[in-house]
């Protein structure tokens, strides 16, 4: 019995100790879940990766989607594989412990069986066994840490700032960070990660001249390997968030400077390259495909979760792209045989952080109580019951958007209401009481302002168009990654396939065809423009929430998709 | 170093900085002083007419201009690009924005021996293909990308 099995099983006799539901531990080790993290040594270098985590420092839900489409030659292909689909190409049984973190299906009833995701504490034993058999592993964060939650928002990041020093992180990149503005992602990187943890951002510049705002890439050694590491920010930053809280820094994705600087660490003597990438993972694969030289990319950004690493071919040979999920649900374990300067094979698992498999490592948990404590009374103020189940993701609604949706409709007195396409954001089972904490998991942003505006039907169909281009254009790199706004009020048919100009068709309001020169009254929230001004959406819900008391399941507003009956990026 | 390269060329500003290249030679005064002003290229409503004026409506795709664009615009109304051509003996370099109500946007001269290698900010009306023209020993070449100006939000 190897070091580590041994271990897991005194855990696993803790856990049950410490009063942990046996029988879905049980049912987790029929299934053989134990052995998920079990994992013996292969080779000489490895690397840990989680990202998107937003702040989830407990436990949570998290339901992966039910639509993700894929448009052109991404169809059919990860990251474009939902529900049965995606059991399928990577040989899944449906209904196992892997399934319900992998898909949606059966969710509320699987939550139950399996139990939370995720949570720093569990994650820092998953860590604590796997660092146990792999000295020198280095623990890359692909960003979205310091967001998402009621107390980063609160402490500005400080509390996953604190949480990923504690975890061991080693380097970082980012997107959602910046959106704390850029003094005080200055004030983190200059001062407290001063000496532990590296920040990179290769493809910031200043506006300016075009200086580079943070180191490009480290060079680290592992076992004697010389392991270069180059982190790639959210390129569209400035674009889908407000440009106001960057206003001195430029982004993109700098595909030449990129190839430039592969060559440059393998000129330093990198046997391996990897790229902590936040460019979601379409762009990971586009850029796989153009640039050489790189060996792994650990991406995030689309909060795809993807079992097992795609293999893109390029001119120098070929990069594996591995996309990592998001809350705190996965940790990549990418090992390497590195001999002779290079790499002569390769394992890699996405493991599931199952909290109840993964007893609360101590020192972390202790550290979460105490910067929580401050907030608790804030963060356990019950608002309402919910009937049904409340989740964010899929391209085009979540029934939480819907709930938004419905709830700015009615409390503006608007014909129109949008709710933008996050990834993020956690889920609420049936029954479950929505507190003000889990709120703040679907809202706390630093720009929460709800508006009301009036808009023409031609402008409402332009920022349709626009937003679904977005989404849907057949070239990654014009892509941002989100998921389509949620609109709530009207009806509209969507063609993903179609070019701009003819996606959004067939506007309705109340049934009847909308006109371009009608003006319309149209709610929402989080502006990206400078100067917006309204009340915090959590605060709007909030109100909502404790006068309705009990939420009945929502019922979705989807438009009606033409050419997709065959795609395997919806279930 | 950096900190201070930055400190002079924000003390010279624009129109400093303008005077420096025209003192290095890498523009010729007669262009600046509009002596030459290419009026029915830049008055042009359309990329087709906006050609026509340069007499470049021929001009051959060339893998020999190097064209940096963003692909999509952080900002439509500052939309920085980078040009610069390989293509020996190139006497001018001409950038042309197809949805702007006037198409041609820049039009830059090089005396011989001058790099051509120009940097620039543009103003976009809307999503665009952009377009390099490049004229070198009588011939004309061309390079172009989409720029996209999106109104944002909702990402990630």
């Amino acid at each position: 019995m190897s070091m580590q099995r041994r271990e897991f099983l005194q855990l696993l006799a803790a856990a049950a100790a410490a009063g942990f539901a046996l029988d879905s531990q049980e049912l987790l080790a029929s299934q053989g879940a134990e052995k998920f993290y079990d994992l013996p040594r292969f080779g000489n270098v490895s690397l840990f990766h989680f990202t998107d985590c937003h702040a989830q420092l407990l436990p949570t839900w998290y339901r992966e989607p039910d639509a993700n489409l894929g448009i052109g030659p991404a169809s059919g292909h990860p990251p474009h594989l939902v529900g049965e689909h995606l059991l399928r190409a990577f040989a899944i049984r449906p209904g196992t412990a892997e399934a319900y973190a992998f898909t949606c299906l059966d969710f509320a009833a699987a939550a139950r069986t399996y139990g939370q995701v995720g949570g720093f504490a569990h994650l820092a034993t998953l860590l604590r066994l796997l660092r146990a058999n792999r000295p020198g592993a280095l623990l890359l964060d692909g960003g979205d840490t310091w967001q998402g939650s009621a107390t980063a928002l609160w402490s500005r990041g400080q509390d996953m700032v604190g949480a990923c020093q504690l975890l061991g992180v080693d380097i970082m990149t980012g997107h959602w960070e910046f959106t704390l503005g850029h003094q005080r992602v200055r004030e983190i990187v200059d001062h407290d990660f001063a000496g532990n943890i590296e920040f990179l951002a290769r493809n910031i510049k200043t506006a300016d001249f075009g200086d580079p705002v943070f180191t490009p890439y480290t060079l680290r050694e592992i076992g004697g390997t010389r392991v270069a590491v180059i982190g790639q920010a959210f390129p569209y930053t400035p674009i889908a968030n407000p440009r106001y809280l960057i206003p001195d820094w430029t982004f993109g994705i700098q595909e030449e400077e990129m190839q430039i600087q592969v060559d440059e660490a393998r000129a330093k003597g990198a046997a391996v390259v990897v790229l902590l990438s936040h460019n979601g993972m379409d762009v990971d694969l586009k850029m796989a495909a153009r640039v050489s030289g790189i060996d792994a990319i650990l991406g995030g950004h689309t909060h795809d979760g993807v079992p097992a690493p795609t293999l893109v071919k390029n001119r120098g040979g070929q990069t594996l792209v591995i996309n990592s999920g998001s809350h705190g649900k996965f940790l990549s374990v990418l090992d390497l045989d590195v001999r002779a300067g290079a790499i002569q094979g390769y394992r890699y698992k996405l493991l599931p952080v199952f909290a109840r498999l993964l007893p609360a490592d101590p020192a972390m948990a202790a550290y979460i109580e105490q910067v929580r404590a401050p907030y608790r009374a804030r963060l356990e103020e019950p608002l309402a019951v919910s009937e049904g189940l409340l989740y964010r993701r899929g391209n085009f609604n979540g029934s939480w958007d819907q709930l938004i949706l419905d709830a700015l409709l009615e409390v503006k007195g608007a014909d129109i209401a949008f709710s933008p396409g996050f990834r993020w954001g956690t889920t609420i089972l049936p029954g479950q009481t929505i507190t003000m904490e889990q709120l703040l998991e679907q809202t706390a942003i630093s720009y929460p302002y709800t508006t009301l505006s009036e808009m023409s039907g031609a402008t409402i169909k332009a920022l349709l168009e626009d937003l679904a281009d977005n989404l849907f254009n057949p070239d990654p790199y014009y892509q941002q990654g989100g998921d389509m706004v949620r609109v709530g009020g009207m009806t509209y048919t969507c063609a993903p396939g179609a070019r701009i100009g003819s996606r959004i068709r067939d506007l309705r309001l109340a049934g009847r065809p909308m006109s371009a020169d009608k003006i319309y009254k149209v709610a929402g929230w989080a502006p990206v423009a400078e100067g917006a001004t309204g009340t915090p959406i959590w605060e709007v819900m909030a109100d909502y929430l404790r006068d309705r008391k009990t939420i009945a399941p929502r019922r979705l507003n989807l438009p009606t998709l033409i050419g997709m009956e065959h795609n395997p990026g919806m279930v | 170093m950096d900190k201070l390269r930055r400190i002079v060329l924000r003390g010279i500003g624009s129109g400093g900085a303008l005077a420096a290249a025209l003192a290095a030679g890498v523009l010729k005064p007669t262009q600046v002083l509009a002596a030459e002003w290419n009026k029915s290229a830049f008055e042009a409503k359309d990329l087709a007419g906006a050609l026509r004026g340069l007499n470049a409506s021929n001009a051959a795709e060339s893998r020999d201009i190097l064209f940096r664009a963003p692909d999509i615009a952080e900002n439509g109304a500052v939309v920085p690009i980078d040009i610069s051509s390989n293509i020996p003996n190139t006497t001018s370099i001409a950038v042309l924005v197809e949805k702007n109500p006037n198409a041609l946007s820049a039009y830059f001269d090089f005396t011989s021996g001058a790099l051509p290698d120009v940097s620039l900010r543009l103003k976009l009306a809307q999503t665009s293909m952009v377009k390099v023209v490049v004229k070198a020993d009588g011939k004309f070449y061309t390079v172009q990308k989409e720029v996209k100006v999106t109104v944002g939000g909702c990402g990630g």
